[in-house]
């Protein structure tokens, strides 16, 4: 932070906006959104007469320019970052104009990952307010010759108490640019008692927009002169053209050229697949013309992947010792003891994330530099991934982040920008790639497939004496560095090395796998597959014992208490934060057990014939989520999802509303997850290439009500984007053996 | 040369007539509102009106438009917002959005063929929009209050 606090130097805003001549031909057709972002000569708010910090500007007219740094792909970060801002500020939300950033290291991590961006934000923000705020305040003691502790702000003014005077941002903001921006030391933060929006929230920014058709989304970047593309991707990873022949293509009406993209070095890292692209004056000219394309391929070692025999290998590393990740006691010794033996598997295919906007960017290449408009989750992984492919430096890659239609990990992957890129280069035209759907569907970054082979040693009043636990899954490593097979730390601390259940023998093992696909994070990663085990094996446990599941979940997590994760597993990243802030706290997590059992009315209610309820529980993100499932399955099989009840606390909560939404968004994607989502490979070539055999969640699929119950905490801020995600399947699953008696131990329900 | 007549304005246009109204709306026309989302009518996110009912424009050439009304997302309130894209305000329907042209323009069509649709009738009306993000709920409730049900 204190980096980004400097009183920058005025810049010309007129000149720097003329030195982009493809912006200022852009501007007729390129949506608001797009081109009144921030420009390579600097942001709105740098160009404000007052500007404390690169986040902020305040103009005489009392406009407070805010910088969103992170994305927007539906989870309002570009909303509820700034808002922490406002809020400390004490501005008036109404009179904030947002702008969004580009990629620039000045904002420090961009990545709208991780389900981080409040939590970063939080500390940030708020001092970037309060520096601005206290330069108002002293702006407005020395205009009225009056103490600074006599002054305060109030609603975008500062207020002289004793007097009753007043005087607007505005009119305050030459004043206290003048005067030294004050160390982080002197500044005073607001108390809880006076937020004005944190805790309460605000609907997104672009909600009008979103709802009229206006919003500027990667799939709608314009500029004048420019061509469209469409890539013909090797269909095995790895593999490499060996001829091809564009005759029939270039007699589609509209397109203009093909062009081959040479292949990646592996390991593939962003860098795109390659292949043969087709360049047409319209997106559809160019898919036509692909249809035509006639490519010989060589498909290389990836050709011997096939899911059926892959699935097997991953079964029968997990029934194996693996790499201990994490020990507490000897669980070899307690199962020596005998007890009641429980053993199970379980399973998840590559999920693919299925973004409603396809991958798709425009960008821009002239003398050098290139200027790039994309639906992106990192612009800062834009400009390196383009500075290496064109070997430019990144400092010449200007990156524009429009909005996302989506996102779930797949836009954090630049590999489409690097494309529009290089045939921006090759053309000597702007050029916008657009992948169709079937190209999302079959050249993603996937979800882990994952095996998991569980056991548990339960003495005679069922509580579990040893608890062992081992997940196989290539891992996302393997997309940065060749031969990695083992999960590292981060996926392993993703539910696996974090299980906070209260077993005086347990022992986390992580087998290896290698990568045949390009993998990649997804909507909560690792832990989707980590609490699929861990919480559907409690419930067997508890069934196997007689037990009611709500009762026998709180006994495994047992007393209230901070679990110490590293002693157990030293390599445990507690997601980048620290133990002292976000300690793994057990009251936390048996308070939203207790809250979405009591809300759902748990062994309260009398259920129909067909119908069961199921719970589960799991911190991610450092947020503490239980959710409580009712389903009723007809007598072919069919699930239907008539209510969900779902508690978080996710500390601090600034956005509720944009929580709320999440937390049901995560409800249906988790119901893709169970229902009907499976990539398979055959030959090294996915199976899948559209929502008909590749389904996700509809209307008449989805749950019917989610009701979301968010604990009032003064913990830090955690994430909310992802962590609804992991207890949803197993919550469903047990719903499902209460409701029917049959337990799932593979997904989805479609190939079970 | 074909007469295309969008959101009031009547083109002219000679290029193939087999090109999909998506993609003469998006890249012709630049009206962006209009989503490219599977381009095989499996998604509803490219859905307009033609003569006031929804289609979907990836898999409707430009050719068979000839004579039809075609209105989008840009167009579908004459000033200010429709009573549907208000409740969709409302009920602060969109995450990321994307989808949210095709599913207001397949509501709008669902409540001008049924006024008062039940549970059953908006599911069979909404099931070919999907939204990834998941906003099913909202976008039921916002449809029974644009149909002046108390939800």
């Amino acid at each position: 932070m204190s980096d980004s606090i400097l009183n920058v130097s005025r810049r010309g805003f007129l000149q720097g906006i003329v030195s982009t001549g493809a912006l200022i031909l852009s501007v007729r057709l390129v949506p608001e959104f797009l081109w009144a972002a921030e420009t390579s000569a600097g942001s709105h708010a740098d160009h404000a007469i007052l500007h404390p910090s690169v986040f902020v500007g305040i103009d005489t007219d009392g406009t407070v320019h805010l910088v969103a740094h992170r994305s927007e792909m539906g989870t309002s970060s570009r909303t509820s970052v700034p808002l922490i801002l406002a809020d400390e500020l004490d501005a008036d939300w109404k009179r904030v104009k947002l702008e969004q950033a580009i990629g620039d290291p000045r904002y420090g991590d961009q990545d709208t990952d991780g389900s981080h961006s409040v939590r970063d934000g939080f500390a940030t923000m708020r001092e970037a307010g309060a520096t601005a705020r206290l330069m108002l305040t002293r702006a407005a003691a020395q205009k009225w010759e009056v103490p600074v502790s006599e002054c305060e702000s109030d609603l975008h003014v500062i207020v002289h108490r004793p007097s009753k005077r007043k005087a607007g941002y505005g009119e305050l903001a030459s004043a206290a640019a003048a005067l030294p921006v004050p160390k982080k030391e002197e500044l005073q933060f607001k108390p809880k008692s006076a937020w004005r929006y944190i805790g309460k929230g605000a609907t997104s920014y672009d909600l009008v927009d979103l709802c009229t058709g206006k919003a500027g989304f990667g799939m709608d970047a314009r500029l004048d002169g420019m061509v469209y593309a469409s890539i013909e991707h090797p269909p095995v990873l790895g593999g490499k053209v060996k001829s091809y022949d564009d005759k029939a293509p270039l007699q589609v009406r509209g397109v203009t050229q093909t062009i081959p993209i040479k292949p990646f070095t592996p390991p593939h890292h962003f860098q795109p697949l390659g292949g043969v692209a087709v360049i047409a004056d319209n997106t559809w000219a160019a898919f036509q013309g692909r249809k035509k394309l006639n490519v010989a391929w060589d498909n290389g070692a990836n050709a011997s992947y096939n899911s059926d025999q892959y699935k097997k290998e991953l079964q029968e590393t997990a029934r194996k010792p693996g790499k201990v990740v994490r020990n507490i006691g000897d669980v070899d010794a307690a199962f020596a003891k005998g007890g009641r033996v429980m053993e199970a598997e379980y399973y998840i295919p590559h999920l693919a994330h299925a973004t409603m906007e396809p991958p798709v960017a425009l960008a821009d290449y002239r003398d050098g530099k290139v200027t790039v408009w994309a639906p992106t989750q990192s612009p800062q992984a834009v400009q390196e991934t383009i500075g290496e492919e064109l070997g430019i430096p990144k400092e010449n890659v200007t990156c524009h982040v429009t909005l996302l239609g989506g996102g779930f990990g797949r836009k954090s992957k630049p590999d489409y920008a690097a494309e529009a890129a290089i045939l921006s280069k090759a053309t000597g035209k702007p050029v916008k790639v657009v992948w169709s759907r079937e190209d999302d569907i079959k050249f993603g970054y996937y979800h882990a497939v994952a095996a998991m082979y569980m056991k548990a040693a339960l003495d005679e009043k069922g509580r579990p004496t040893a608890w062992l636990q081992r997940s196989v899954f290539p891992p996302i490593g393997s997309t940065f560095a060749l031969n990695t097979t083992y999960g590292d730390a981060g996926e392993l601390g993703l539910g696996w090395t974090d299980l906070p259940f209260d077993i005086p023998n347990h022992r986390a093992e992580n087998g290896s796998a290698e990568n045949h696909v390009r993998i990649g994070w997804f909507r909560s990663v690792a832990n989707i597959y980590h609490a699929f085990a861990a919480q559907s094996f409690a419930n067997e446990l508890a069934h196997a014992s007689g037990r009611d599941s709500v009762e026998y979940l709180l006994e495994l997590i047992g007393p209230a208490r901070i679990v110490d994760v590293k002693a157990s597993a030293p390599e445990n990243e507690n997601y980048g934060a620290s133990t002292k802030d976000y300690p793994l706290d057990t009251a936390r997590m048996r308070r939203v057990v207790e809250l979405a059992a009591e809300k759902a009315g748990w062994g309260k209610r009398k259920l129909s014939k067909g119908s069961g309820m199921g719970i589960a529980v799991h911190r991610s993100f450092l947020t503490y989520v239980a959710t409580v499932v009712e389903v009723e399955v007809d007598d072919q099989g069919e699930v239907k999802i008539p209510a969900v009840h779902t508690a978080v606390d996710a500390g601090v909560v600034v956005n509720p509303e944009a929580t709320r939404a999440q937390i049901e968004g995560a409800a249906v994607f988790g119901t893709s997850i169970v229902r009907s989502g499976a990539i398979t490979a055959k030959g090294g070539v996915i199976e899948q290439s559209n929502f008909n055999d590749y389904p996700v969640a509809r209307m008449n699929e989805a749950p019917y009500k989610i009701s979301v119950y968010i604990v009032d905490s003064d913990a830090p801020p955690a994430g909310v984007g992802e962590p609804g995600v992991p207890p949803f399947a197993p919550a469903v699953c047990n719903a499902i053996f209460a409701a029917t008696g049959k337990r799932i131990r593979e997904l989805p329900l479609s190939k079970a | 040369m074909m007469h295309i007549k969008v959101n009031g304005v009547e083109h002219s246009f000679d290029g193939d007539p087999d090109l999909p109204l998506l993609w003469y709306l998006r890249d012709v026309l630049g009206l962006t509102g209009t989503k490219f989302g599977c381009g095989i009518a499996l998604c509803g996110n490219c859905t307009v009106h033609q003569d006031g009912k929804a289609i979907r424009s990836c898999v409707t050439s430009v050719g068979a438009t000839a004579g039809k009304e075609i209105i989008t997302i840009e167009a579908i309130s004459k000033g200010g917002l429709h009573p549907v894209q208000q409740k969709w305000i409302e009920y602060n329907v969109p995450q990321c959005g994307y989808c949210q042209s095709g599913q207001i323009m397949q509501a709008i069509s669902l409540l001008k063929e049924k006024p008062k649709p039940s549970d059953e009738d908006i599911e069979g009306g909404m099931a070919g929009n999907i939204c990834r993000c998941g906003t099913y709920q909202r976008i039921r409730a916002a449809i029974k209050a644009a149909a002046g049900e108390n939800v």
